[in-house]
């Protein structure tokens, strides 16, 4: 009771001040805190109004659009390949899977078949962007929650897998890499090979990320029973991806809607028990263990073949003919300028991106350009339920719960 | 056609105005009026059992007599099912029942619409412009009639002058 006797003697009456006498009953009312728009712990701009009752969240509401630039309207404007640069900006730590979900919903919307080859590299390319957002996320989440050294490890391993990319197809994070109807190009031997030794250098570095965590005081104590969600309010308020796994509810769109060379895979789908902050962590990493499974795999089985479908009235002519071959510029001038004429109708196509389900909703009415589209993003659907999470935790926790739901801005506000 | 619409055709033989199937996507049109009971079913008929809500979205058809279209797309993780229900509503009534006491998850989905399209959700516990400022004058920017480049509001900013060095 140290703090209580605190109290009293700064409350003591004073006999210089007499007034003092009538203080010792404290003055108690909710406060309101502005968190954000600028705090670090964010990712990004974001504001949330928190009630607070000394140290507890009554009520917290999310503040949003800091970042909306009108995504899903400059979509109506652009032809449907015009739109796969824009789904970079979405997600822009994990671009890879925004245009990975993108191409497949447009797909969907034409019917068009990918070759075997080319759904093997978009799968190998996807889980190599789920362990870079994987290592994003725990970097983020450990320094949030005030582990550095986590932070250092997952970076420079990152950037390994960044430096990869760059070499694939020439930017490390807006990469735009993937095309209606198959990839932009192929992997060269040399980054199958960096692939390889990555994958061989990669997992001891898991077990040293989780060394770092596990044994951890501070972590055990800021995550274990922190931001609890029941698989029923979980699936009631439509979360995806880790965050709903981890309380214990098994929906992965690898397994149970497969698409890409998943089916061709095995690997397992890694379900929390008890819905708090520790069990999505630990989801997460489990996933890193499959992700590297899964491109092994890939690389094994993946033969020799086209990268591109074979409908030239759709997809892209290679790079190399565009400029040697005046047919093939006239195809990539007509598809850029005009597009191709979508089938009228309405689709629905949705991902397991690694923060969740990301979904294109696309209608058409034929012709070059989508006539609405609107783009499904987790970490929007996620932050509605952050008032129902954060209710009853420290205001420290806060910053835990953005983490957890690895949200980032760009998708969060589109 | 697909067992989900032959089941919902049969239970409501007034309000369901379409059904379709196309790409895989199972898909039916209600009244406006049979909104809440068609999404009650589909949340609670151990048949359908559509527990998990994936997106609303909204469409805007100009010409139409009816010409908003708010689209809810559900998901049973139980089993493995995905249905996408469709009402119309005319502009001069842009109101439309909140499916926020059936789907948690729909609150912020709905503010989406209501701030992007401009329908109203009736009974929804917190409706106001979720992305877009509070005081934006300009309308509903994903409807059609609403300008790429907007309306210019931004326009109306009041701009420091350059600091001569």
């Amino acid at each position: 009771m140290a703090f209580e006797d605190q109290r009293t003697t700064v409350y003591k009456v004073n006999p210089e001040h007499p007034e003092s006498e009538t203080l010792p009953t404290l003055r108690t009312e909710e406060l309101l805190l502005n968190m954000g728009p600028q705090h670090p712990s964010t990712h990004g701009v974001l504001k949330v109004i928190l009630e607070l009752e000394g140290e507890r969240l009554v009520k917290s509401t999310p503040v949003m659009g800091y970042l909306h630039r009108g995504v899903e309207k400059l979509a109506e404007d652009g032809t449907y390949h015009q739109f796969i640069p824009h789904t970079d900006r979405l997600d822009y730590v994990c671009a890879m899977y925004n245009n990975f979900a993108y191409c497949r919903a447009v797909e969907k919307l034409l019917n068009l078949q990918v070759p075997e080859r080319a759904e093997y590299l978009r799968t190998i390319v996807a889980e190599v962007q789920r362990i870079i957002g994987h290592q994003f996320w725990l970097s983020a989440q450990a320094l949030d929650i005030g582990a550095m050294t986590v932070f250092f490890y997952c970076f420079r391993d990152r950037e390994i897998l960044l430096d990869w990319f760059d070499e694939l197809c020439g930017a490390r994070l807006t990469t735009s890499w993937y095309r209606i109807g198959g990839v932009e190009r192929d992997l060269t031997p040399a980054l199958i090979d960096k692939l390889k030794q990555f994958l061989d250098y990669f997992p001891p570095k898991i077990d040293e990320y989780q060394v770092f965590l596990e044994k951890n005081r501070i972590w055990l104590g800021r995550t274990k029973g922190v931001a609890v969600i029941s698989a029923e309010d979980a699936v009631n308020f439509g979360l995806s991806g880790p965050v709903l796994r981890g309380s214990g509810v098994d929906y992965d769109l690898r397994k149970y809607e497969p698409y890409g060379a998943y089916p061709k895979c095995e690997f397992s789908v890694p379900v929390g028990k008890n819905g708090d902050t520790y069990d999505r962590y630990w989801i997460r990493v489990m996933e890193l263990y499959e992700s590297v499974k899964i491109i092994r795999q890939c690389l094994e089985q993946m033969q020799e073949g086209p990268i591109m479908a074979d409908a030239p009235s759709v997809t892209l002519p290679p790079k190399e003919r565009v400029f040697t071959n005046l047919e093939a510029m006239i195809q990539q001038f007509k598809l850029f300028s005009q597009g191709f004429d979508a089938p009228p109708g309405e689709i629905y196509c949705g991902t397991e991106a690694h923060k969740g389900e990301l979904g294109f909703h696309i209608v058409s009415t034929g012709g070059g350009k989508p006539y609405r589209l609107k783009i499904r993003a987790p970490s929007f659907i996620h932050m509605g339920a952050f008032d129902h999470m954060a209710r009853g935790y420290m205001i420290s926790d806060a910053c835990t719960i953005f983490g957890t739901y690895d949200i980032v801005m760009g998708e969060c506000d589109r | 056609m697909h067992p989900l619409l032959l089941r919902i055709q049969h239970t409501f033989s007034v309000g369901v105005t379409n059904v379709s199937e196309w790409r895989g996507d199972v898909s039916v049109t209600v009244t406006r009026d049979k909104l809440r009971e068609v999404a009650q079913f589909l949340r609670d008929d151990p048949g359908m059992d559509f527990d998990y809500i994936v997106h609303v979205s909204s469409v805007d058809w100009p010409d139409d007599e009816e010409r908003f279209e708010v689209v809810w797309e559900f998901y049973s993780i139980r089993k493995r099912q995905r249905i996408r229900l469709k009402t119309r509503v005319p502009e001069t009534d842009c109101v439309v029942d909140s499916l926020t006491d059936l789907w948690k998850g729909a609150d912020f989905m709905e503010r989406e619409v209501y701030d992007m399209m401009g329908i109203r959700f009736r009974n929804h516990p917190d409706l106001r412009r979720i992305l877009m400022p509070d005081d934006y004058t300009e309308g509903y920017p994903l409807r059609k009639d609403f300008p790429l480049r907007g309306k210019g509001w931004r326009d109306t900013f009041d701009f420091l002058d350059e600091v001569p060095r």
